[in-house]
């Protein structure tokens, strides 16, 4: 690009001129970046802690509900999405999770999360197309992906006869 | 009137008869608190969602730049507007209540300038008498329409900014008493391709440098002529670039003082808000309320405000579009 | 012993998404999408139950095991039905996660509003 001299007075410029790929590694050098040690960190502790509180439920409904751990699953999941969805309302899983990243996203409370958050968010457009047509507009991508893996897994274990 | 590639300089400059600032909490909690008329206590401003709370924030805006200049509604002649929001809906229905010919203007974070440089122009020219220029931004607002749901949990990276809760509406006059728009350079759309948009103020940078060089060149002015230069909302990241960038290109910019709206709002070392402040309001309330003031106390003579933009749309970015930017610069300058 | 080893698989989890969040980049709805793939795959090759049997809920409580679980519905009903039991199946094992955060976010949007 051209880089001719302007002259104005007694101060002589070059007009900015950087290509698209120039200043995007400009840009690169110039970025806070990210604490990732930290961050992992983080996320290892709140989502480790979560994990924690799931196992602590599912021992519970082993012991006092006599169920097998397998039977127990269901009712721990629904137990945490119930505790997202109540911390989401009080405005808390938003800031707890700027601090844990990925420790409250890859439990199935950011599932959880991501449905009650946008279901709250669109209450403003009414029950239908706010809270009903907006609900999976952040989870729809995990049911999609997870139904089409399924899918296609499942093709393969027919297709090559194998067992479940 | 026209100077250079795209500047204006106006011969009889319009006027600023008043001006009118009202933010929300966290701006409130800011640095430039007593700067600004009105500070809401709450996000969502009693009203029952946050689009709602948005358009009475520039209606209130208007009714304080109205009230500070003894002025009814029925004296003003054309309101100049534009916000963040999907067909700047918020503008539009503040203008139906505020019940004046409505020139709806989408610029982004560069709307407050954008709609003071037409405001200008009209008075200037001849074509109005008294023109308010007003914009808004609310942090739910941006936040639901161009990245999560607010009680979403994502982690923002330190690149990203945050939008400010505020709307700014400034009443521009043919005469009268109050500082006076001398000149405006018009921006046009530069794009690096950078395409992150938690990182705006990266994207916006080299805009703002592309008009100031042209606001430079045009008018024949130098930084040293300026008391102060402030960007809209660059930020923590894009302002030092954008410093970088005019240094690299021959620009004494470290000749005057070179701040940006964006960090001087919040404090951003107690205040979580990454980056620094961004959105239609930084801009607008900054310049309307802390800027005016201190111009008003005798501290600043001629300021030139360069506001800008990242015009892309959820859709543009979703599609794998870069991020187009603008910048549009405002001198201004307290009467003797 | 169970506990421990839950908070370490869990956390562990946890710390490939935060990689895929900072240093591959990936919003968090490309992460929780990768990550139900892998679940589903670790799934199929019948690598993820071992994992759940010995780390508990550090292996269930992951949105991994989403994925898992959509494989076992279908190749569970695989071997009822045939090749239609891929289809039919899928929602089998995963029905009470998706029904609970179904209700309970249009519960809540009834009762609570956004604080921003």
């Amino acid at each position: 690009m051209a880089t001719k001299q302007a002259t104005r007075g007694k101060t002589v410029y070059k007009p900015f001129s950087m290509s698209s790929k120039e200043y995007k590694a400009f840009l690169k050098n110039r970025e806070p970046p990210r604490a990732v040690l930290a961050n992992c960190a983080k996320a290892f502790l709140a989502g480790g802690v979560l994990c924690l509180i799931g196992e602590a439920i599912t021992q519970f409904f082993v012991a006092v509900f006599r169920m097998t751990p397998e039977q127990a699953s269901n009712p721990t999941v629904a137990m945490l999405i119930l505790l997202s969805v109540i911390l989401t309302c009080l405005g808390v899983y938003d800031r707890i999770a700027q601090w844990a990243g990925a420790g409250t996203a890859v439990p199935v409370t950011g599932f959880a999360n991501s449905m009650c958050s946008a279901a709250i968010e669109h209450r403003s457009e009414g029950l239908v197309l706010g809270v009903g047509g907006s609900m999976f507009k952040l989870a729809g991508s995990v049911i999609v992906f997870g139904v089409v893996a399924a899918f296609f897994v499942g093709i393969v274990h027919w297709l090559f006869g194998w067992g479940s | 009137m026209k100077r250079g590639k795209r500047s204006w300089m106006f011969p009889s400059p319009p006027v600023i008869r008043a001006a009118g600032t009202v933010v929300g909490p966290d701006e409130g909690a800011g640095p430039l608190a007593a700067d600004f008329d009105l500070v809401h206590p709450t996000l969502d401003l009693g009203q029952p969602s946050w689009e709602k709370a948005e358009r009475l924030l520039l209606e209130q805006a208007a009714d304080i730049a109205l009230s500070k200049a003894g002025l009814k509604k029925d004296k003003l002649q054309f309101f100049v507007g534009g916000d963040l929001t999907n067909q700047i809906i918020s503008s539009t229905f503040a203008a139906r209540t505020i019940g004046v010919p409505y020139l709806g203007v989408f610029g982004a974070c560069s709307t407050a300038m954008e709609s003071l440089a037409l405001a200008s122009l009209m008075v200037a020219s001849g074509a109005a008498e008294l023109v308010a220029a007003g914009t808004c931004s609310h942090n739910c607002t941006a936040e639901k329409q161009f990245r999560y749901p607010t009680e979403y949990g994502s982690q923002k990276p330190p690149t990203a900014q945050y939008t400010v809760t505020g709307a700014g509406v400034a009443l521009i006059g043919a005469g009268g008493e109050g500082p006076a728009v001398t000149a405006a350079t018009i921006g046009r759309i530069v794009d690096l391709g950078v395409k992150d948009p938690f990182n705006m103020g990266g994207a916006m940078a080299p805009a703002a440098v592309d008009t100031i060089q042209a606001h430079f060149e045009d008018t024949g002015r130098q930084p040293e002529d300026y008391d102060l230069i402030a960007t809209g909302d660059l930020a923590a990241v894009g302002h030092p670039i954008a410093a970088e960038l005019l240094r690299r290109s021959g620009i004494p910019i470290d000749n005057t003082r070179f701040v940006d709206c964006g960090l001087m709002i919040y404090d951003t070392s107690k205040q979580k808000v990454q980056a620094g402040g961004s959105g239609c309001g930084c801009s607008a309330v900054v310049t309307y309320g802390h800027l005016l003031k201190k111009m008003a106390q005798g501290e600043l003579r001629r300021v030139l405000v360069v506001a800008t933009g990242a015009l892309l749309s959820p859709l543009s970015y979703q599609q794998g579009e870069s991020i187009p930017c603008v910048a549009h610069a405002v001198s201004i300058e307290a009467r003797p | 012993m169970q506990y421990v080893w839950a908070f370490l698989i869990g956390g562990g989890i946890c710390v490939v998404g935060q990689l895929l969040f900072d240093v591959a980049r990936l919003t968090p709805a490309h992460t929780m999408a990768l990550l139900v793939v892998i679940g589903a795959v670790l799934g199929g090759f019948g690598l993820y139950d071992p994992l759940v049997e010995f780390a508990g809920a550090g292996a269930s409580v992951p949105i991994t095991s989403f994925g898992n679980a959509l494989v076992h519905g279908a190749l569970t009903e695989l071997e009822r039905d045939g090749w239609i039991g891929v289809i039919t199946g899928i929602f089998e094992v995963t029905s009470a996660g998706i029904s609970a955060a179904i209700i309970f976010s249009f519960l809540a949007a009834l009762i609570a509003k956004p604080k921003g």
